[in-house]
């Protein structure tokens, strides 16, 4: 029963995320900001509209929405979130998640490049380079929870996890939580890496890439954008507050709380720093690879 | 609470490595320092002895105090840019740095030490690790300064390196390595200023084109 709730709520409270960033930046600016549901408003209205195609874009243009949201929504029957294990958990799914996302990142750049915009071939090159740099920090650190609780599926990796793991083993999981919330940023385009606020900047990266879908493949994009930050939300909750109460709900209300927790240390951190230079991104992403790679060291005593 | 230290300790070399300024690169010198401290307090246990609580506080006062005060002296004096200006770049470095962690991480566990615990193995790591980063601090970076601080993370590492197998070395010995720390320190501040004053740079590359 609660692996499906699991997927429900990732599909339904998914866009939620986005309007408590939003909030929390709007508040620290001394603004009211957009309402609470406001992707969802603007999902609906994106889907009632037409599309419209460039005549240099072929199918791969179309079919980069479609892959790249299905691509996300496998994601979240990988991931678990509260104690309960995920839908379909199976040893090295850990992997599998990686590699989805980075589907999920290719369809985007083929259909970004497919517009023959150079404006978007400059964003896609950056979006490219700055997640080679995010993947090894991502994998690197699964890698050491993999080893700390000796098994390869994330569901049992993570139900692994409690209080007491951080009482014996907290150096690592600090270690990983930093690069995890380094990669949660970078993947998800956000301060300090990116700034979705932007759209017509030259140092954007991802929103750059979608400035030519329009109508209902910019909802998809939207949407998938959403799972995407859940997802890597889901994986940072399950680290800091492993709740395990023996009660599945309780565990699961505790997790939902953890995810807006991270909304808005998001949205804090993005009121309280500004962009870093595009120079100094990789420098960022490689140190979140490096403390990864310590905590992988670490957990093979 | 020590496996804290020590993680932290390593964490401050990997800072090292990757800064590109020099004032952020002497206080991460300065914070090691004080932590190094406090390994050498946590190293006694629950109860140290009144002169190994002493020199703790003298190293902590001297590293984390006096260091920082006499390069950040040199660097006023000698009114360069504040960039690191690394022969081997931040990421690259970096990289190194995780390299060289693993290394001592290995060599660690190899080396057959009296008295070997796992908190032992650890401690010997990170010493040696920051033996290493030291290494690389000095020749991979051009300016004397980074040199300087590069010495200083050797000598931290050494010093982890005694807090592990000596535990408590005698006080005449500590204070004599100490203070052998601060003289070096403190001519080192001067050399820089009138290297400075001399070539007005302070890159020691630059210094290999002198002839006699």
């Amino acid at each position: 029963m609660i692996p499906f709730v699991n997927i429900l709520l990732a599909l339904t409270l998914a866009p939620l995320m986005l309007g408590v960033i939003n909030r929390v930046k709007a508040r620290f600016a001394g603004r009211d900001g957009q309402p609470l549901f406001q992707a969802y408003f603007d999902l609906a209205r994106l889907l009632r509209k037409g599309a419209v195609y460039s005549r240099a874009t072929s199918w791969v243009f179309r079919a980069g929405p479609i892959v790249g949201l299905a691509a996300v929504l496998v994601t979240t029957a990988i991931v678990p979130l509260g104690g309960e294990p995920a839908p379909l958990p199976f040893p090295g799914d850990l992997v599998l998640l990686a590699y989805l996302l980075g589907l999920m990142r290719f369809v985007t750049v083929l259909a970004a490049l497919d517009t023959g915009s150079s404006f978007e071939g400059m964003g896609a090159s950056r979006e490219v380079t700055f997640s080679a740099l995010a993947e090894p920090a991502l994998l690197l650190g699964l890698a050491a929870l993999a080893r700390q609780s000796g098994s390869l599926s994330l569901s049992k990796m993570y139900a692994a996890l409690d209080f007491g793991a951080w009482w014996q083993s907290g150096p690592v999981l600090a270690l990983v939580t930093a690069a995890l919330a380094v990669v949660l940023l970078a993947e998800n385009a956000r301060i300090p890496v990116d700034d979705p606020n932007t759209h017509l900047e030259l140092t954007m990266i991802h929103e750059v890439m979608v400035l030519d879908h329009s109508g209902p493949d910019f909802a998809l994009i939207l949407y998938g954008a959403a799972l995407k930050l859940w997802v890597l939300g889901a994986l940072l909750v399950g680290l800091i507050v492993p709740v395990r109460t023996g009660h599945a709900w309780l565990d699961l209300a505790a997790a939902l709380a953890g995810m807006f927790v991270v909304a808005v240390a998001v949205g804090v951190v993005e009121s309280s720093m500004a962009r870093l230079r595009l120079l100094r991104v990789p420098q960022l992403l490689v140190g979140a690879g490096a403390l990864a790679a310590l905590a992988l060291v670490l957990s093979l005593r | 609470m020590a496996e804290t230290v020590l993680i932290l300790i390593v964490l401050t070399n990997l800072r090292l490595l990757g800064a590109s300024r020099l004032g952020a690169s002497i206080r991460t010198v300065a914070v090691q320092g004080i932590l190094l401290g406090a390994l050498a307090l946590l190293a006694h246990g629950a109860a140290p002895t009144w002169g190994a609580v002493a020199m703790a506080v003298i190293g902590m006062a001297l590293k984390g105090g006096v260091f920082p005060w006499l390069l950040f002296r040199a660097l006023r004096q000698a009114d360069v840019q504040r960039e690191v200006e690394p022969f081997v770049g931040p990421i690259p470095s970096l990289l190194a740095g995780i390299a060289s962690f693993g290394i001592a991480f290995w060599l660690s566990r190899r080396l057959p030490l009296p008295g070997g615990g796992e908190g032992l193995s650890l401690l010997v790591a990170v010493a040696l690790f920051s033996i290493l980063a030291g290494l690389f601090l000095i020749v991979a970076r051009k300016k004397a300064i980074t040199q300087v601080l590069g010495f200083l993370v050797m000598e931290n590492g050494i010093y982890a390196f005694g807090v592990g197998l000596v535990r408590e070395s005698p006080v005449l010995v500590e204070l004599g390595v100490l203070l052998d720390v601060f003289v070096a320190v403190f001519v080192m501040g001067i050399i820089i200023f009138h290297i400075n004053r001399e070539f007005e740079h302070m890159d020691t590359d630059e210094l290999a084109t002198l002839k006699d």
